[in-house]
């Protein structure tokens, strides 16, 4: 199928974006690699389509000591290589997203707006604590990200914001983290996903649950034990998981649990 | 060395690699309009209304509209066969979601989607019959006016059966099935029709396996003359089977061209290929084994269940498929007595297509299963059952309990060496010994026969109504003394410009440069039934190796006459006619010929340097290729993962005419097995809505998900052939279903556990053990 006809907007600068996103039917593009495929099932109408990518405020990567902040339409590709020091596990999440020429062209901005409950920055920004950056009429504001996703598909930005950087708080150098996706073939989207990180340091003790129906749910007395250095016998994630998501089926909740373990076992031998 | 046998590099691969092939996608005519089809939204229903925009009446057309236009009628001679009319836009009533219902032409496709949109439809919503089962049951309304039930066809076989039943103290029941997934060639549908108004004919650039069949079924249902047709297959990209049917949407174009007089245009998209694509390999079995104390199968009692879709596609029928399974069922193996019950069901979803390996993937995957769960009821290693029930060498030429004339090879060979190449012994004391992973390992094998290249008793019998009969090829030498080669097959892969080529290189020694391979053109080539049934090697390779052979004569006549020397004492040798004391080149005996006649002999063959070859193989009841598929696969019980470790093929195709061609096909079929196994599947709701539209929901398998296939050959000359070639096109995705299941069954059966409905997802991998601990 071929898209159904839309207009192309590229500003100059991230006020005249907000001004055009304020209008009937606008929407924003930044690498395209979701909304691209639907527009050509005309799943996606917009009349007009505000193209991001390209504002400098949005693509890059500053040091601000205690943690980075990442332009929104920063590539997954160029997160997979700069392996940025504090926030090594971005890097390796990137480096496992689709294939590396949609991680060329999809961005850790558009991703997270896009919110699909299956894909890889929701969770791993979740569990890194990052701060999502938002620009809008009003002027700016921060939202966590482990807030931001509120379901599928959506999140808390209004159609004329912009989500501009998150901003993810660097790891001490005895943190410990991981993350873990089972998909069925190499580049799909996940079917179980799970994130752990441990900084003492920090007294961060985070471990989030993706590839559910909603956002990624965070699984407190799993990161307690965890940070206590305790194990996880017998069905204890079994338990925790069906408690806080109870709508999973036995055998989703015996995948995410395993995909939660997986994680576990793979704590601090993977950075 | 570039005759038969050799590795020669295909010629094709050149313009492919640097994308410069030329498939209808890539055509342009001036003036050339695309179509965009407004397809049926429900999976059964009635028309209420159907209305193109007012601004664009003579832009949309409907059934209606198509004046002279007959629908598509597959008769078949099967005893209580039914057949369907399908029309190329549904008339009024609609049976799958996805079924055209009209079209829209526009200078380009987004516009001609735009104006689809417009078009006002309102279907009766009707229920659904989206299982077998809910069209089989005796209050389902009835697909098709007049039918007593729902059903194309059913066949019933029996030999022996009740005899060797009897004798049987072990019985074993096996329930399988497979879902029903899509074709998905890189290319799919695409047609450009044109009108020439100098020739008076109909020109149809069509995606085609099979143009000769196309540009008949075309003037049968457009009522033309063929001569006023031409069909051109140009690159076309794979077929697999999908490209080898009259498809409603080559009528549309082909009549938008023939009343408009101007060139039309249709190449479908990807989404239209999963949905009104979703057409093949769901099959349904059921079967008892009846086996001795060994686990020797004595007789097999089976009812097999195809969900046929909704039409009968033209020429191969809803009864190829029923067909190929009761004949096939009983695979390598000698059993006795047999008894097979297979229907084949209309149900609310695309008309069911032959797809590589044409039944024989479900039928492998059956039988397979089968005797390992034979295997595990005797208490013995599915690897020694499945050798002791193999027909042994000593049997060939074996005559199978269906019916089959099996004509050399060694089964348990190819077994024993698929055995050993995968280290079963090492995987056994692995398996004892347990993985720190907590993963289980398992292998699994596959055996089977493929009945490739089979002639008109075969198809007759599944009453198609085109049969292959005799083929033919045609060798010209040019006046500057090169050789044409014109077949009417279609070539989408093969390689067959390379492999027809080595042929003739083989017979006449001309330099594979000088020979041009002309191929899917109805206005260049003799007729040819096309390219399916593993059969273009043989069928074509043998009319090119005839063709040539009859050109080699009037050569040599030419050459001595040249040299002054005896007939008798010339002969061609390494594309040189060569006499006692001087050699002559082709290209001076063709310079004679065409330039020069005052050269030739006084009593010239004056049919010249072109020759008509016609062939058909000694026996013309099919050559059984045979091969062995072995897995090793690490499951994960926890996330119901599958990882296959390690995969082998021993094939036997006869005489490899190329190995580096056989080797391919092998790689791509193996692939597609793959994909069947554990990858592809077209779901349905309960209402008959495709839920696997896009490849973010219908998953091929990646680079990143096949194994380093490794393959072996043996090499059993076909008796019937020439050269002894077998057919090898389809092979590769008959045995990975059934290979990959057992292997999987091995790992998870200490369990409990057991796995039997493709494709193998996750969560049916983690269904089955979750009822394996519920039964402890």
């Amino acid at each position: 199928m071929k898209a159904a006809a839309f207009q192309y907007e590229r500003p100059g600068d991230l006020p005249q974006a907000i001004a055009l996103l304020a209008r009937e039917g606008a929407k924003a593009l930044g690498g395209g690699q979701s909304l691209g495929p639907m527009l050509n099932l005309r799943l996606a109408r917009p009349a007009l389509l505000v193209g991001l990518t390209h504002l400098d405020p949005l693509r890059s990567i500053a040091d601000l000591g205690h943690a980075w902040r990442i332009g929104a339409a920063v590539t997954h590709a160029r997160l997979e290589d700069e392996r940025l020091a504090g926030a090594e596990m971005l890097a390796a999440v990137a480096s496992d997203i689709a294939y590396r020429s949609i991680r060329t062209r999809g961005t850790i901005g558009g991703s997270l707006v896009h919110a699909d409950p299956a894909a890889d920055w929701p969770l791993a920004l979740a569990t890194l604590d990052a701060v999502v950056e938002i620009e809008g009429p009003s002027g700016r504001r921060r939202c966590p990200a482990e807030t931001f996703m509120q379901a599928a598909f959506t999140v808390d930005l209004a159609a004329d914001e912009i989500v501009t950087a998150v901003e993810v708080p660097k790891t001490t150098p005895d943190a410990a983290w991981s993350a873990f996706k089972f998909c069925r073939k190499q580049g799909d989207f996940a079917q179980a996903s799970a994130a752990i990180l441990l900084d003492p340091d920090r007294r961060a003790a985070r471990v989030f649950c993706g590839a559910l129906d909603g956002p990624p749910r965070p699984l407190p007395g799993i990161a307690r034990r965890l940070a206590e250095g305790l194990a996880l016998p017998g069905d204890t994630v079994e338990r925790e998981l069906g408690r806080l998501v109870p709508d999973l089926d036995p055998i989703a909740l015996r995948m995410h649990a395993a995909a939660i373990r997986r994680a576990a076992d793979r704590l601090g031998r993977s950075a | 060395m570039s005759g038969v046998g050799a590795r020669v590099l295909r010629r094709e691969d050149d313009r492919h690699l640097r994308g410069r092939g030329q498939f209808v996608a890539d055509l342009h005519l001036p003036g050339q309009q695309e179509v965009a089809f407004l397809r049926s939204p429900v999976a059964h229903g009635l028309i209420r209304h159907l209305a193109a925009p007012d601004d664009a009446r003579d832009r949309v057309f409907a059934q209606a509209d198509l004046g002279g236009l007959k629908p598509i009628v597959a008769r078949s001679t099967l005893p209580g066969y039914r057949d369907s009319e399908w029309h190329a836009l549904a008339p009024g009533r609609v049976r799958f979601v996805g079924e055209p219902v009209a079209m829209a032409v526009a200078p380009d496709r987004a516009e001609a989607e735009d104006l689809v949109e417009r078009i006002a439809l309102e279907i009766e919503e009707w229920p659904a019959l989206v299982t077998a089962a809910q069209a089989l049951a005796a209050d389902a309304p009835r697909l098709h006016d007049g039918w007593p039930d729902n059903r194309f066809v059913s066949l019933r076989y029996e030999k022996d059966f009740e005899r060797h039943a009897a004798a049987a103290p072990v019985v074993v029941r096996r329930q399988v099935r497979l879902s029903r997934q899509a074709i998905v060639p890189l290319e799919g549908k695409a047609v450009l029709a044109t009108w020439d108004e100098r020739a008076g004919q109909l020109v149809v650039h069509t995606a085609t396996q099979v143009p000769h069949m196309i540009r008949s079924g075309l003037a049968e249902t457009l009522g033309l003359d063929e001569h006023a047709i031409r069909v051109i297959a140009p690159d076309v990209g794979g077929g697999f089977g999908y490209k080898l049917i009259l498809q409603p949407e080559e009528l549309c174009v082909a009549w938008l061209a023939l009343t408009r007089r101007r060139p039309f245009r249709y190449v479908e998209d990807r989404r239209e290929h999963l949905t009104a694509g979703a057409n093949t390999r769901q099959h349904a079995y059921d079967l008892t084994a009846h086996a001795d104390e060994e686990g020797r199968i004595l007789a097999l009692d089976a009812h097999v269940t195809v969900d046929g879709g909704a039409y009968s596609n033209w020429p191969f029928t809803a009864g190829i498929e029923p067909g190929q399974a009761t004949g096939n069922l009983p695979g390598p193996y000698a059993i006795r007595g047999y008894r097979c019950r297979t229907e084949c069901v209309a149900t609310n979803k695309p008309a069911f297509l032959p797809y590589r390996g044409v039944a024989r993937t479900g039928v492998c995957f059956a039988i397979e299963l089968l005797v390992d769960a034979v295997a595990r009821a005797v208490g013995r290693d599915p690897v020694d059952v499945r050798r002791d029930n193999l027909v042994p060498p000593a049997a060939m030429p074996f005559e199978n309990v269906a019916g089959k004339r099996y004509d050399g090879g060694d089964y348990p060979g190819s077994l024993e060496r698929a055995r050993e190449a995968v280290g079963f012994d090492a995987i056994r004391a692995r398996q004892a010994a347990g993985e720190a992973d907590g993963r289980r390992i398992g292998v699994g094998f596959a055996t089977y026969t493929e009945q490739t290249a089979h002639g008109a008793k075969v198809f007759g019998a599944w009453g198609l109504p085109i049969v292959p009969g005799y083929e033919q090829a045609v060798a010209r030498i040019t006046p500057d003394g090169a050789l044409e080669l014109r077949v009417g097959l279609q070539s989408h892969g093969q390689g067959l410009e390379t492999t027809l080529a080595q042929i003739a290189h083989e017979e006449l020694g001309l330099p594979l440069e000088r020979i041009r391979v002309i191929h899917g053109d109805t206005g260049e080539t003799p007729f040819s039934t096309g390219t399916y049934a593993s059969r273009a090697i043989v069928w074509a390779g043998g009319a090119v190796a005839e063709a040539c052979r009859a050109l080699k004569p009037r050569l040599v006549a030419i050459g001595a006459h040249l040299m002054q020397a005896a007939v008798a004492e010339t002969r061609l040798d390494r594309g040189r006619i060569v006499a006692p004391l001087a050699e002559a080149s082709i290209r001076e005996v063709a310079f004679a010929w065409y330039r020069d006649p005052t050269r030739l002999p006084p009593d010239v063959d004056p049919r010249g340097l072109e020759a008509v070859g016609g062939y058909r193989p000694a026996t013309d009841t099919g050559t059984f290729s045979y091969a062995t598929h072995a897995a090793v696969v690490a499951v994960d019980p926890d996330l119901g993962a599958v990882e296959i470790l390690d995969y082998v093929v021993v094939e036997d195709c006869g005489r490899r005419i190329n190995p580096m061609v056989v080797d391919g096909q092998t790689y791509g079929g193996t692939v597609q097995g793959l994909g069947s196994a554990l990858f592809e599947e077209s779901a349905y709701s309960a209402d008959g809505q495709p839920l696997a539209s896009t490849f973010a929901d219908y998953l091929l398998p990646g680079a990143a998900d096949v194994p380093a296939i490794r393959i072996l050959h043996m090499e059993t000359p076909s008796p019937h052939t020439t050269y002894g070639a077998r057919g090898v096109g389809e092979g590769g995705a008959i045995a990975p279903p059934a290979a990959i299941f057992n292997a999987v069954n091995d790992a998870i059966h200490p369990l409990g556990a057991v796995v039997g409905e493709t494709p193998l997802t996750p969560r049916r991998l983690l269904a089955a053990l979750a009822e394996a601990r519920l039964d402890r």
